[in-house]
């Protein structure tokens, strides 16, 4: 392996023209990249370069300009596919319009055609609402049973019962990282329980990828989800990654132009591979710009840009332990190298969106609320937290500055 | 920090930190949830009307500074008014946060110069106005008593 670079953060935010900013007098501290975090310029640039030189609809024109742009989608989905490990990364890569229909192509599909009354999937407390609401959805059409692993009092999963849980059951499908708790799950033992339990394996990358490298073969994933808006790319595109002998047995989700063979009056047949998936004009441009994306986190490392967000997650929870004791919680497991860059605040007496509004007037950009994990807020006892997420241009300025605003929230409200 | 003062005016942090009317009727006054769904706030509302008079009324829930206020102030200000007379209210205050019919925030739509006089101390949220993503923060509770109103109004 090679050894692990650091990042250069004030070299990285050159390519970041919105941190550059000032409104009201003060600079943007960006600390909400788990919800979405900012492209940089590069990708900017690859999508309006595409767009004036080589904007065209794919698969259908024979002229050179759509040839080129339907070989840019193609090797979109080479690139996605070669960076979480896809070993066919042509034919394992479905792009969709974000992570949640991932899943919803996922239980529409998958689901619809392996699920009945008498079957079982094991989801877990921690996840977000797009890996629980398509499956109720679908339970109330098919009437199989929804088993949770929890969350145990450290904030990890608890795995006592998860032979039990898994026992029977399809599928087990887990998110890869909270996005409330910033808990990393252990997913190469969850893959190989379920797989020695007869399930297939679904993981919600969203939180993940971002920060880590993912490899779905030397993990063995089934299936892993992912949203490129939250790994600096653009919003407006999805990855679901279908392991090729399970996407090739998958029946089609969404219909119409671009995911057929054929069409007669009285049926149709469905294109082979990941197109069959595929209905109507995909996220070209969107995809152009996720092929940049993964192009730059692959240039700054994924192993440095993990490592930076280990240390400044390690900062950031002795900086707001030592200086506000107990009074400011962050809900989540305790540091260690299973505790990502997620710090879910909460205060005693005063409320998410109170804190979020004191940090706004200092320019710093948290996200209070639910964070579509409403399950998992019943299960903490809280009904929102502010949540400060890190990116590869954060810096411990920022943290600095989150601490300094957190003590005047404290004081406005004591 | 000026905004953030005009937001966060005493009376609001007051009515924060020591919610008037907290709790729950038990019936025949009716029972009426409301949700934020944005950030999560969860009013329940318990209300008594007796000829066209609300009688009494109660508030349950959680939430941020500007929706227990707003929903305290609100607690306040029409126990023992007619139903009419509440309506009314219930449009002023939303006139003053430029609320519209529907119900959502348009900021190009000028808040209409209302009597803050008559509102007495809920006139205490209209630095609300000024940031759009708080005003269901402020509405929450209104737009839960409406609905309880139109309950008893159906029966
Ligand atoms: C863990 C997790 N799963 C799924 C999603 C859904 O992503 P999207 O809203 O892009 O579909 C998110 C982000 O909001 C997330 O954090």
């Amino acid at each position: 392996m090679a050894a692990v670079t650091s990042l250069d953060v004030a070299t990285i935010r050159k390519d970041f023209p919105l941190l550059a900013q000032v409104r009201d007098g003060k600079r943007i501290t960006y600390l909400d990249s788990g919800a979405s975090a900012l492209p940089p310029h590069q990708v900017v640039a690859a999508m309006a370069t595409y767009q004036e030189t080589t904007h065209a609809n794919v698969h259908r024109g024979v002229y050179a300009t759509a040839e080129r742009a339907t070989h840019l989608y193609e090797q979109a989905r080479i690139d996605v596919g070669r960076f979480i490990g896809a070993a066919k990364p042509a034919s394992e890569i479905v792009f969709t319009k974000n992570c949640t229909e991932a899943f919803n192509l996922l239980a529409q599909s998958w689901g619809l055609a392996n699920l009945g009354p008498n079957s079982a999937i094991v989801l877990t407390e921690m996840e977000h609402h797009a890996n629980i609401v398509p499956w109720l959805q679908l339970q109330t059409r098919l009437g199989f049973e929804i088993r949770y692993l929890s969350v145990a009092e450290d904030r990890t999963l608890d795995l006592s019962n998860l032979d039990q849980l898994l026992d029977g059951a399809a599928l087990l499908s887990v998110t890869a990282t909270s996005n409330v708790l910033g808990t990393v799950n252990p997913i190469a033992e969850l893959a190989s329980a379920a797989h020695a339990a007869g399930a297939l394996i679904a993981v919600d990358g969203a939180q993940a990828v971002p920060h880590a490298s993912i490899d779905v073969s030397a993990l063995d994933l089934d299936f892993l989800a992912f949203s490129p808006h939250k790994v600096y790319g653009p919003t407006g595109i999805g990855v679901l990654y279908a392991k090729a002998e399970h996407l090739d047995a998958m029946p089609p989700f969404l219909g119409g132009g671009g995911m057929i063979k054929d069409v007669r009056l009285d049926g149709f047949l469905a294109a082979d591979g990941p197109q069959r998936f595929e209905a109507g004009t995909p996220p070209i441009a969107e995809a152009v710009g996720l092929s940049a994306a993964l192009a730059y986190v692959s240039g700054l490392g994924l192993d440095a840009i993990h490592a930076h967000h280990r240390s400044l997650t390690t900062y950031a929870l002795s900086a707001i332990a030592s200086t506000f004791g107990d009074t400011v919680k962050v809900q989540g497991p305790a540091d260690g190298p299973n505790r990502a860059g997620v710090l879910s605040l909460t205060v005693d007496g005063v409320h998410a969106h109170d804190i979020a509004q004191v940090l706004d007037t200092y320019g710093v950009c948290v996200r209070p609320g639910h964070h579509c994990a409403k399950p998992l807020m019943r299960r903490l006892g809280v009904n929102a937290t502010a949540r400060a997420s890190f990116g590869i241009y954060n810096d411990r300025d920022d943290i600095d500055l989150l601490v300094e605003a957190l003590q005047a929230t404290v004081t406005m409200f004591a | 920090m000026a905004d953030l003062e005009e937001l966060y005016r005493e009376i609001i942090l007051d009515h924060y930190r020591n919610p008037r009317n907290r709790g729950e009727l038990d019936p025949p006054a009716i029972r009426v949830e409301g949700f934020n769904p944005l950030c999560g706030d969860e009013i329940v509302l318990s209300l008594a009307v007796t000829d066209g008079v609300v009688t009494d009324v109660k508030v349950g829930g959680s939430g941020c500074s500007i929706s227990t206020s707003s929903g305290s102030l609100m607690s306040a200000a029409v126990k023992g008014k007619t139903v009419d007379d509440v309506r009314e209210l219930l449009a002023t205050f939303k006139g003053m946060l430029s609320v519209g019919d529907e119900g959502e925030h348009d900021p190009s739509v000028e808040p209409t110069p209302v009597n803050l006089r008559s509102l007495g101390e809920l006139a205490a949220l209209q630095g609300v106005a000024k940031f759009p993503v708080r005003i269901k923060c402020a509405t929450l509770s209104w737009n839960t008593l409406a609905q309880g109103l139109d309950e008893i109004a159906a029966d």
